[in-house]
């Protein structure tokens, strides 16, 4: 296939800048000293180091996942640095951030004042592991609703966090999810209380900036009782052409009613062609419907990282609760992303709904797994799942792996899949029209995302269908 | 309708093309003027369609020498939706399926694409939705063809009307129509044959690649040209594509045969 197809696969990463802010970088490498230093440094309660420290000595029991559809080489764990802050202390209102830090985020297209006020977006921004600043954070308390770093959290409201980390997703639960259990280093916390609705999106931009460092971050979401909030996430990286690490934790409860939607849109620095550099992105995601009625809904475009393993996953405990999972996933040049969902129903009439769309380009590979499981006691439970793939070029490769466990005759599943292919006689047939090839081309994935961009909030939607323009551009012809 | 004097669309000198390493077109030689009819017949694999591929620039095909002028224009120097917006359309034989983008969507663009690259001002989707419909009737297409997926689930007949429907909104000054009576029946024939009979005006041109005589039934053609082995070997007038319809084609390539 020709080099229309091929440039517009080949968009130079446009966030690969590094800032040049002093950091205080931990020595590279993992030990219980290094835990203890981290907990220290942030003033945690014993009960918390505890936490880290159970979580590290599981780990080190533990072996990476071989099952991901994925190659690399190993990772040196020791050659990591598990804590990088930006070293002008951190401060209370945003007149006192960096200012080489909100050029950074202007740089990102994340103007945060003009975007906090107009859009009504609350922003915690999390630069390698620490939160920078947390805007509209006093309006928010107003009603009740607690949004910030997890570590001011852990200062402020160290019940609620003792109460519900880990609840979710275990500190033992899988291999990253124990790496990052020991070794977190900051992340959002966020706390509806019963009966409010969030007044405003609230929103978290993830950056890692400095070389060799990992970053650990951990957020915990938890909406009471016929509680409401949407909650976006945004990634990206500079350009290194050593590989970064990324192993976060999100953990999310929604109690009777409630009603949790979480919208990601990642791009974290892919590697160039060749598949040098780039982030390896092993995030544990999972939500529990814990009370009847709730509903957790996860909305994920991911353009970026050279590996992505992440399950954004529901565990539908109450009566009538709902789970949704809606995912984009593009992969271009070396990239390989295995990436699906998990959806276990446990309480009766439970209900999920799986919308998957894959687009894979120039040599990647991009792998759909899910799990559907029906318990025994779920009566009445259903499922609706639909993964579809697309291939740009003949050298990529799409794969499904969809796995269902039913254990209740009265649950109903159903799985569609199809595989498409943008080739030459579609080009053709918009050029035989008049369209130029990289207008077709964002005609046809934005028609074949659409499922998927209709749940995203308006501006996200926006910005999402520009960063797969992007993406692809050259990719095609 | 023959006037010798309408200004040359079309002029096509010893055009060769391959693909895949084949050679398709072995010296073709054309010219088509504003105002006529031309029908290309002949055998399977005679290279009809390749013809009107490569002139819309299907990038399967490489031209390997000749020359075609369009409007006076080197049209291989045009890219294949350069072309498109210079006035040259391609009715498909097979018309792709898109699923995912909507008819209304795919054909708003295509017109305001057009327009713009002849700098003439686009339409608004509202304004566009009035013109498709008034296009539409004209096709006995029902409007619910705008809200479906390009081709998707179309039967044969629909898809060939999607693609006059095409035809008539982007108003092309050359159209080249792929074996448009394949897979349609009576009907649906004589209503796809009677949209192109309202499309032609005596400033444009139509080239039709079909396999049987009952299209010209319909569009009476002022020219038919029969193809063998990527030549035009007899041009003449209808009378001719119902000699073809009676005789076949094999006594024309045995008296080619036997001229050799």
């Amino acid at each position: 296939m020709s080099t229309v197809l091929d440039n517009l696969v080949s968009q130079p990463y446009k966030h690969g800048f590094v800032t040049d802010i002093e950091s205080e970088t931990a020595p590279k490498g993992l030990n219980e000293d290094i835990i203890r230093m981290i907990s220290a440094k942030k003033h945690e309660p014993e009960w918390l180091l505890e936490f880290r420290l159970k979580a590290y000595r599981h780990w080190l029991t533990m072996t990476e996942p071989q099952w991901p559809n994925v190659r690399y080489p190993k990772i040196d764990f020791q050659a990591i640095s598990y804590y990088a802050a930006p070293k002008p202390k951190l401060k209370k209102s945003m007149d006192e951030v960096d200012p080489e830090l909100l050029r950074t985020f202007e740089k990102l297209g994340v103007p945060m004042h003009e975007r906090a006020a107009l859009a009504g977006v609350a922003v915690d921004v999390i630069f390698d592991s620490v939160s920078v600043t947390t805007t509209y954070k006093e309006k928010l308390a107003e009603v009740g609703i607690i949004f910030g770093s997890i570590s001011d959290a852990v200062r402020d409201h160290p019940d609620l966090v003792r109460q519900y980390m880990g609840s979710v997703v275990p500190a033992g639960d899988n291999y990253y999810a124990a790496l990052n259990s020991a070794v977190f280093t900051d992340g959002s916390f966020c706390f509806i209380p019963k009966g409010v609705k969030c007044p405003m999106d609230l929103s978290t931009y993830f950056r890692i900036n400095t070389q060799d460092s990992g970053q650990f971050e951990r957020t915990l979401i938890i909406a009471e009782e016929g509680a409401t909030v949407s909650y976006l996430e945004g990634c990206t990286a500079p350009k290194f052409d050593t590989n970064q690490l990324h192993a976060a934790v999100v953990e999310l409860v929604a109690l009777d009613d409630a009603d949790i939607k979480y919208s990601t849109v990642q791009n974290w620095y892919a590697g160039d062609e060749h598949g040098v550099g780039g982030i390896y992105n092993f995030v544990t995601k999972r939500g529990l419907c814990k009370g009847r009625n709730s509903k957790i809904s996860w909305t994920q475009v991911e353009t970026g990282s050279a590996i992505t393993w992440k399950y954004p996953s529901c565990i539908l405990l109450g009566e009538n609760s709902i789970g949704e999972f809606y995912s984009v996933a593009l992969t271009n040049h070396r990239q390989q992303a295995d990436t699906g969902t998990k959806m276990i129903h446990i309480g009766k009439n439970t209900r999920s709904t799986i919308i998957s769309k894959g687009i894979s380009a120039g040599h990647s590979n991009n792998s759909y797994r899910g799990l559907v499981k029906i318990g025994p006691r779920a009566e009445g439970a259903r499922n609706f799942s639909q993964c579809d793939s697309m291939l740009i070029g003949a050298k990529c490769g799409a794969n499904t792996f969809p796995y269902i466990q039913v254990q209740n005759p009265t649950a109903k599943v159903e799985h569609e899949a199809t595989t498409s292919k943008i080739g030459e006689d579609q080009l053709f047939y918009f050029q035989s029209r008049g369209i130029p090839t990289e207008e077709a081309v964002s005609m046809i994935i934005n028609g074949f995302c659409k499922d998927v961009f209709q749940q995203l909030p308006m501006e996200f939607a926006v910005e999402a269908t520009k960063l797969l323009g992007l993406k692809l551009e050259g990719s095609v012809g | 309708m023959i006037n010798s004097n309408a200004k040359t669309l079309l002029e096509v000198r010893d055009l060769t093309a391959s693909v895949a390493g084949v050679e398709i077109l072995k010296g073709i030689n054309l010219t088509v003027r504003a105002g006529e009819v031309h029908a290309i017949m002949g055998p399977n694999g005679s290279g009809k369609s390749t013809f009107a591929k490569v002139l819309a620039g299907h990038p399967a095909y490489t031209v390997q020498g000749g020359a075609v002028l369009f409007e006076g224009r080197d049209l291989f120097a045009l890219a294949s939706d350069e072309r498109a917006r210079a006035g040259i359309f391609l009715g498909f034989q097979y018309p792709v399926e898109i699923p995912g983008v909507t008819n209304s969507a795919f054909l708003r663009l295509a017109y305001n694409t057009v327009q713009g690259g002849r700098g003439k001002d686009e339409l608004d989707p509202l304004e566009f939705d009035d013109l498709v419909r008034e296009k539409m009737k004209m096709l006995e297409m029902s409007p619910e063809f705008l809200s479906r997926s390009i081709n998707d689930g179309f039967s044969g007949g629909e898809k060939k009307r999607n693609e006059i429907l095409q035809m008539a909104l982007l108003e092309p000054v050359l159209a080249l129509l792929d074996e448009t009576d394949s897979g349609l029946d009576i009907d649906a024939l004589r209503v796809v044959a009677g949209g192109v009979n309202q499309l032609l005006t005596p400033d444009n041109a139509c080239v039709l690649v079909t396999h049987y005589q009952r299209l010209l039934n319909y569009i009476t053609p002022d020219y038919v040209h029969v193809m063998s082995a990527g030549r035009i070997i007899k041009s003449g007038n209808k009378a001719l594509a119902l000699e073809l319809e009676e005789r076949g084609y094999d006594w024309l390539l045995d008296a080619k045969k036997a001229a050799a």
